[in-house]
């Protein structure tokens, strides 16, 4: 069975605020006819009401109260729409610095960075830590839509520059597919179609751009060896156990020789069911459920894995986005939860903070409050860890707030290259 | 106002069963995650197709064995008796515990002002959904709400986070990284999951289509006696009586969100069969919501006014 779905394309939308991300989405949603009518109607009284226009198209995907307010964007919307080749979601996502935890809420899922900005003001810093952040969490392409080209008079020296300026960062953070398209978000301009007030402009628009990139990136990392985090025991009938969880890294067929970590029991696979009912393999993304030949005490929080197997450490190096209110410091108890395991953590260190403009690591003993950095963390428990260059699912975690339950940092095993 | 004539979309994609798939057990994943982290979930199911289509997936992620956490439809007392029919079969079929809340004890507790037989309960709703949250100490409650339906709901996480009022605060909502959902809570707060919060509309109908699965009749193309009102096709019924303006007409109807009798409208239809239920929502011009529910016409915020509140 094939989980990773080619014909389903994730984006977020990524850059500085009042750059044009969500009129951009409201125009490409609008342009394809993916609106009711009803909702089309709607966006045009609250545009009214505001007097902001006929249609203000930010407001398709700026659904609150308080953001059709203040103009901006707050949290993430998410949109779907469907061309004849393929579905899409999209998650459109704020721009101000304030929110960058919503803005890695959006990406940490994304195939595919849709980053927008205003050709008069090039690369801004706030671009740069989005641009940042979306390559640590390990999105490969982006699409650049350099905006506002009607306020520019359509020249192409304006977008030029901006071009060297995208060119130079994205050579530095390691994208491998970059696409950088010249567009009027307001008006419509290399949208959908292409545009005529853009002549010296020869690729594709915006959208058939996202109809030939990649989808199902998400999962297809650098991946050796499957694995299985245990998440709930199913007891069958008869009286043997199967071990629920979604397949990761790579597939699972009976008779694969595995090993159950951190406890070390090497066995094979008896069985793999769906819903209830046998099936050969288990591929990647399927929540499946596994039987085992040995008699364990697995549980949640176990992994099943093939080799090459991962790391089981209770000493962690980590890149951090952090997102709490004060400052993190050496010393400070967090929870963690990686895969299906929660555990008690401590910092053991803090060993720099990334300088978004120089992209190198300063010296540092805390990070504050959305700035990204490198600590060592010490587990209660032992976990089970893969970097998260090899394997998105098993490299990453999040760290929680023991007292409020918040989620305060996003986390990854390991450190990015152009660190 | 922009005429929206043809979808782009083709009428029956190829691929859909791998974004299926993807869909399925994405949800299966969300469902497993909260039962394993919470103490005391619950899934909420109306009899609507959305919830039975939680509760399908509910059954296939943890079978064999039975459901570990009971059901619970909030009774507004003003439901189509078809969809009622239907959610004893199913609960009967999958042998779960069935806890029914009823908006009529909230109104003889003295709690809301009783707004007439033929008044609308939805809003009432949201006081008889909190109060069974905390006299039945849950801490999770599984909904199948869709990000697609509501631009308050595209704002959403999939986990969200209720305070101890019950409230969504739609700034404060906690990071949602990966697939790392993360559902605890302190007493008498809960979360609400929303394991179909990726799914539209079409993959509902094509994933019923797909499991073969049941669902109350009124959601196929039959004949009833409907009137309009405020631009809605109302069954009329114990809960919607024609006045003198509104004349009855017997129209070929169906339903295609069911919601309260008296402000969920019936739409022109003669799509008897799933299959052409799939064909005419490909082609609609005007979204679920907008087409059937007067409940969202107030205002421009209605959802996130009544989301805030505590509603589903």
């Amino acid at each position: 069975m094939l989980v990773v779905a080619k014909d389903l394309l994730r984006l977020a939308t990524i850059g500085s605020v009042d750059d044009g991300k969500s009129t951009l989405i409201g125009r490409l949603l609008v342009d394809t006819r993916q609106l009711f009518d009803d909702q089309l109607d709607a966006v045009a009284a609250a545009s009214e009401k505001r007097g902001v226009g006929d249609l203000d198209l930010s407001f398709v995907t700026d659904g609150l109260r308080a953001e059709r307010e203040q103009g901006i964007t707050i949290d993430v919307a998410y949109r779907y729409a469907t061309t004849p080749t393929r579905k899409f979601i999209i998650a459109d996502c704020p721009g101000h610095v304030q929110y960058t935890g919503n803005m890695a809420t959006g990406a940490s899922t994304a195939d595919l960075a849709l980053v927008v900005l205003d050709v008069a003001s090039g690369l801004k810093e706030q671009t740069r830590r989005h641009l940042c952040i979306a390559a640590l969490l390990g999105v490969r392409s982006i699409i650049v839509a350099v905006n506002k080209m009607d306020a520019v008079d359509w020249s192409q020296t304006a977008f030029q520059r901006v071009v060297d300026e995208i060119q130079t960062l994205s050579r530095q953070l390691g994208f491998k597919k970059v696409h950088i398209i010249p567009i009027s978000a307001l008006l419509g301009d290399n949208v959908v179609e292409t545009s005529s007030n853009l002549p010296w402009y020869e690729g594709p628009s915006v959208l058939e751009a996202l109809e030939s990139s990649e989808a199902g990136a998400w999962e297809h990392t650098n991946t050796q060896g499957a694995r299985l985090p245990i998440q709930w025991v199913l007891r069958q009938p008869g009286g043997g156990r199967t071990y629920a969880g979604m397949v990761c890294g790579d597939t699972l067929h009976v008779g694969d020789r595995v090993t159950l970590l951190p406890a070390n029991i090497e066995t094979t696979i008896t069985g793999l069911n769906f819903g209830g009912e046998a099936i050969d393999e288990a591929t990647v993304g399927l929540a499946a459920d596994v039987a085992l030949a040995a008699e364990t005490n697995a549980g949640r929080g176990d992994m099943i894995v093939t080799s090459p197997l991962p790391q089981v450490a209770n000493e962690i190096h980590t890149t951090i986005c952090w997102f709490g209110e004060r400052p993190l410091h050496v010393g400070q108890r967090l929870r963690m939860k990686h895969t299906t395991k929660v555990s008690p953590v401590r910092v053991k260190t803090i060993n720099g903070v990334i300088d978004i403009e120089k992209l190198d690591v300063d010296e540092s003993t805390s990070l504050a409050t959305n700035e990204i950095g490198l600590a060592t963390l010490n587990t209660a428990d032992l976990m089970v860890v893969d970097d998260y260059r090899s394997n998105r699912v098993t490299g990453s975690f999040v760290l929680i707030d023991e007292a409020t339950n918040a989620t305060v940092a996003a986390g990854m095993v390991g450190r990015a290259s152009f660190l | 106002m922009t005429q929206r004539t043809m979808t782009t979309t083709p009428l029956r994609p190829s691929h859909a069963t791998d974004h299926l798939d993807l869909l399925e057990s994405h949800a299966i994943f969300i469902l497993r995650e909260v039962v394993a982290e919470c103490e005391r979930p619950v899934l909420l199911f109306s009899g609507g197709k959305d919830s039975a289509v939680l509760l399908h997936l509910a059954v296939k992620a943890f079978a064999p064995q039975q459901l570990p956490f009971p059901v619970m439809h909030i009774d507004t007392g003003q439901n189509f008796p078809e969809v009622l029919a239907f959610r004893d079969a199913t609960v009967a079929e999958i042998g779960a515990r069935l806890v029914v809340a009823k908006v009529q004890d909230t109104i003889d507790q003295g709690k809301v002002v009783d707004p007439g037989l033929l008044g609308s309960r939805n809003r009432l709703q949201t006081v008889t959904l909190l109060d069974a949250i905390n006299d039945n100490i849950f801490d999770a409650a599984f909904g199948g709400a869709r990000r697609d339906e509501d631009k308050a709901r595209a704002k959403e996480r999939i986990l969200s986070f209720r305070d101890t009022f019950g409230q969504w605060d739609p700034r404060q909502q906690r990071p949602e990284l990966w697939q790392l959902y993360q559902g605890k809570v302190n007493p008498g707060e809960h979360v609400r999951a929303f394991p179909l919060s990726d799914w539209t509309e079409l993959d509902i109908w094509q994933y019923i289509e797909r499991e073969k699965m049941a669902l109350p009749t009124i959601y196929f193309a039959h004949e009833r006696d409907v009137v309009k009102r405020d631009g809605m096709w109302l069954a009329v019924g114990p809960f919607v009586e024609p006045r003198e303006d509104e004349p009855i007409e017997r129209l070929t109807v169906r339903f295609r969100t069911v919601g309260d009798a008296n402000c969920t409208g019936a739409v022109l239809s003669d799509a008897d069969t799933l299959e052409a239920i799939i064909d005419e929502i490909t082609l609609a011009n005007v979204s679920e919501r907008g087409a059937t529910r007067a409940d969202d016409k107030f205002s421009e915020t209605a959802m996130e006014d009544r989301k805030r509140e505590g509603y589903f």
